[in-house]
């Protein structure tokens, strides 16, 4: 348990991925089985121990500490488990036990009960530092928080044992904790951990930016990229899940969508939502924002469900009945594909169209004339290319839509992370609501902390130390003096804003040096470019 | 009867004495000032006369330039004021020079602590226990969350961070009086024997600490180093500069900061700090509550910190006591 403490101590510290990556390498490659395997899952939220619950630390506290002292100790740390590893008194007698470690706890807390917990958590506690307390306690009630996503987990899987993300990706799902068969095939060479009859996730395959590429059409497919969020339906034998990008499954926030799909098969496709006619075809697709409020959700309400019913825009085919299609070229799927749909549910999956452009000026055009909100760009596919994992080279290429642009005012800047920690690298900037020469003021309109060269920032650095009327804490307050040029992918109306407004992937596109303040864009010039 | 100990009276700018119409850490101006220790935020300048034991008033002297009006007292010495009153300095245990000073008057006894702790420091004499009616207490820690782990452990945590980093060096954040000074001692005495690098503004403190009689082994300017001669290294900073613009010129930095604060993992990631080190100059919960055990005064007033905690320990414990909400003194970065 020392071990897995100091781990977690070290994540909660360190900001930087690459430096997460490593600690949880070497975690994973120096300990041994089952510890490793327990620890993974609980850093991924996979450990539940229904004896323990956050008010099981109270009260376990409320027979050791006086009411008010815990309440004024838990409201200045912010964190029961935390509170509660600091508060612990030592043992009367010091336990001649060692520290248990992470499997012995995890097997003393699985037996726990409701009726036992109260006597027994203790018993566990006794025997560890406040360091110790704190990695049992956050264990034991499933509350990590320490940004760990499972991406990330599997990355460094990856890594420890120098297997491909893909492999541990397509070996992960369906595998329990304490993993025990996945560590035997990445440390031992052992067999891979069957998967047939299993819904698991398969790695998606992805695309590059086109930049200033012209490519053949001979060669390349053209389909529309829509803007939802890239999902995998996968059923097999009876079972369905609907799997995020990231290999999330989100299922239960989707469920119209897994109790739709008959065929045992894995697509890949665009969740959306349908809407009223945006510029695009009546019936279709409605824009992100729309999507959002599905988002996140665990629980789905039936008036969710009908105000905005979700459907999947299918792009390919992976796996039907049985036969992997992956290794065939994109042509031959996307016939498979066509003739899929035709036997699926018209109202919860449909095709994402090929775009007819005979060479790629034709096709520039037409991506230059799409007007339906849904849509975020065009995707360019080789013919003959297999559904291969990850982002490979030559093969799909996407060519979004050109940015919108806006100039706004700098008026907040505050300190980054990491390799910026001493930069001011993260911008609010806002737009006049109003004529700035009768006496508008700036409102926030969005937050920015790329789309600038290493360059950029240190003047921006120099800049805003220069310029600072105001500090509070970590925030410096600017004399709002200095134009930046603010690309963004869309801009939707919010409530949670000032300004009303929100913008969509806003980076710094252009310092403008040039531009006095005043010249800035107004709340009007932004407000014109909401696409509902 | 409970007596009411009028003859000394907290002001929100300082403790009055009103019998010897003298200050204690007064943070206004005053005729004559009795001062605990030579932090800032205790010991202001502009006073008439300023009492303080000769190693405060030597810190005074170094940050103000001058210290006019200074009244020396040794430690247990005890000078007589006027109008009754005496006045005895003794140990505090919380930097070099701190004292808890002694009052008496008509037969009662007033103790104030001013900043302190009870545990060893290899820069400074010891806290000592003296019996009194009333215990004026600091209570910067005063949280039952706020128990600091041996100085030690916390150094041993500092040495593995630089062995397991050869390249980098660890930029640990101190208070320039006394905490950057009992870091390097510790260090010291757990046989680190290189020389450790300074932020120029911790220098001065640095050298007056070796002048009194404080070792502290080899020290060198960061601003003199060669480039590469600090990974490795140990690096000194004030809190200010931790991730400010000075500390871009150190090799890829580990950043650490030694303050009690540092016991709550949110605190020390509002810091952005990779290493943590729980060291303070300041007593934590159970030293707060055991010196309040050990002294047994009629009554304990409590300064500043977070009192509502120790007032409702007092309360549990039926011992009488009172907040005094003093105003100005900080202690962030302890």
């Amino acid at each position: 348990m020392e071990r897995f403490a100091a781990l977690l101590d070290a994540l909660v510290y360190t900001r930087s991925r690459n430096a997460k990556l490593r600690l949880l390498a070497d975690y994973l490659r120096e300990t041994p089985d089952p510890d490793r395997g327990w620890a993974l899952a609980a850093l991924t939220d996979g450990l539940d121990f229904p004896a323990v619950k956050s008010s099981t630390i109270r009260n376990l506290m409320s027979e050791r500490i006086d009411p008010i002292l815990w309440t004024l100790s838990r409201d200045y740390v912010g964190d029961s488990a935390e509170t509660a590893s600091l508060l612990w008194p030592n043992p009367e007698t010091i336990s001649n036990d060692p520290p248990p470690t992470v499997s012995e706890a995890v097997d003393a807390l699985a037996l726990m009960t409701r009726a036992n917990v109260m006597a027994d958590l203790p018993r566990l506690l006794d025997r560890l530092d406040a360091e110790g307390r704190y990695a049992l306690l956050k264990l034991a009630t499933g509350a990590m928080r320490i940004g760990i996503s499972s991406r990330l987990a599997k990355t460094a899987f990856a890594q420890a044992f120098d297997v491909s993300v893909e492999d541990v990706e397509e070996h992960w799902h369906g595998q329990e904790a304490p993993y025990r068969a996945l560590f035997d095939w990445a440390a031992h060479g052992a067999e891979a951990p069957s998967s047939e009859h299993l819904p698991l996730f398969r790695p998606f395959m992805l695309a590059h930016p086109l930049e200033d590429a012209q490519l053949d059409l001979a060669h390349y497919a053209a389909e529309w990229k829509w803007d939802g969020i890239r999902v995998q339906v996968v059923r097999v034998a009876g079972h369905t899940r609907v799997y995020s990008r990231s290999g999330d499954d989100i299922s239960g926030t989707f469920p119209e969508i897994a109790a739709a799909l008959e065929v045992d098969a894995v697509l890949d496709g665009e969740l959306l939502v349908r809407g009223v006619h945006q510029g695009g075809e009546e019936g279709g697709a409605a824009s992100f924002n729309a999507l959002q409020q599905r988002l996140g959700r665990k629980l789905v309400s039936k008036k969710m469900l009908a105000d905005y019913p979700a459907f999947v825009r299918l792009y390919d085919v992976l796996i039907v009945e049985g036969e992997d299609l992956r290794p065939l070229p994109w042509l031959e799927r996307r016939a498979r594909l066509e003739a899929l749909v035709a036997r699926l549910d018209p109202g919860h999956f449909d095709l994402s169209a090929v775009i007819p452009a005979t060479d790629f000026a034709e096709l520039a055009a037409i991506r230059e004339r799409a007007r339906d909100d849904a849509i975020e760009g065009v995707m360019l596919k080789r013919r003959d290319s297999p559904y291969l994992a990850g982002r490979k080279t030559g093969l799909w290429y996407k060519w979004k839509r050109d940015p919108l642009l806006i100039d706004c005012v700098l008026m907040y800047a505050q300190r980054g992370s990491g390799k910026r920690s001493s930069f001011y690298s993260d911008y609010t900037f806002g737009c006049w609501d109003g004529d700035p020469d009768s006496g508008a003021e700036l409102l926030p309109v969005g937050k920015a902390y790329f789309g600038f060269t290493d360059e950029e920032l240190k003047w921006l650095d120099r800049y805003i130390r220069n310029h600072t009327v105001n500090r509070f804490g970590p925030v410096r307050e600017t004399d709002k003096s200095l134009v930046l040029e603010v690309a963004f992918d869309s801009v939707h109306l919010s409530k949670r804003h000032k300004s009303g407004l929100a913008m969509r992937f806003p980076r710094i596109h252009r310092i403008r040096m040039d531009k006095p303040a005043h010249e800035a864009d107004r709340i009007e010039a932004l407000k014109a470019l909401v696409r509902n | 009867m409970a007596r009411d100990f009028s003859w000394i009276r907290p002001e929100p700018w300082g403790i009055h004495v009103i019998p010897a119409d003298c200050w204690i850490d007064p943070s206004r101006p005053v005729d004559r000032a009795l001062v605990t220790h030579g932090h800032a935020d205790h010991a202001r300048g502009g006073h008439g006369e300023t009492v303080a034991t000769p190693e405060t008033l030597a810190i005074m002297k170094l940050r103000y330039a001058t210290c006019e009006g200074a009244v020396p007292v040794a430690y247990h010495e005890t000078l007589s004021l006027q109008g009754g009153v005496s006045a005895t300095y003794i140990p505090a245990g919380h930097v070099l020079g701190s004292a808890q000073i002694l009052l008496e008057h008509a037969g009662e006894r007033i103790v104030v602590t001013g900043d302190f702790k009870r545990r060893a420091d290899p820069t400074c004499p010891p806290f000592e226990v003296t019996p009194c009616d009333v215990l004026i207490t600091e209570a910067t820690f005063g949280l039952p969350v706020f128990r600091h782990p041996p100085v030690e452990h916390e150094i041993a945590k500092l040495l593995s961070a630089l062995a397991a980093n050869p390249d980098r060096c660890v930029l640990v954040g101190a208070y320039a009086l006394g905490k950057a000074q009992r870091v390097i001692a510790e260090l010291r005495r757990a046989g680190h024997v290189e020389p450790i690098y300074l932020h120029g503004a911790m220098e001065r403190m640095c050298r007056l600490y070796e002048e009194l009689g404080v070792d502290l082994g080899d020290l060198r300017l960061v601003s003199d180093a060669a480039k590469g001669a600090l990974a490795g290294r140990v690096v000194l900073a004030p809190p200010s500069a931790l991730n400010d613009r000075w500390s871009r010129r150190l090799p890829d930095p580990v950043t650490a900061m030694a303050s009690g604060w540092m016991r709550v993992r949110q605190r020390a990631r509002q810091r952005m700090v990779e290493l943590p080190l729980v060291i303070s100059d300041h007593a934590d919960w159970d030293e707060l509550t055991q010196t309040v055990i050990d002294v047994n005064p009629a009554e304990t007033w409590i300064t500043h910190g977070r009192e509502e905690a120790m007032l409702r320990w007092c309360q549990l414990h039926q011992r009488r006591a009172r907040a005094l909400a003093l105003v100005g003194y900080e202690d962030e970065d302890d």
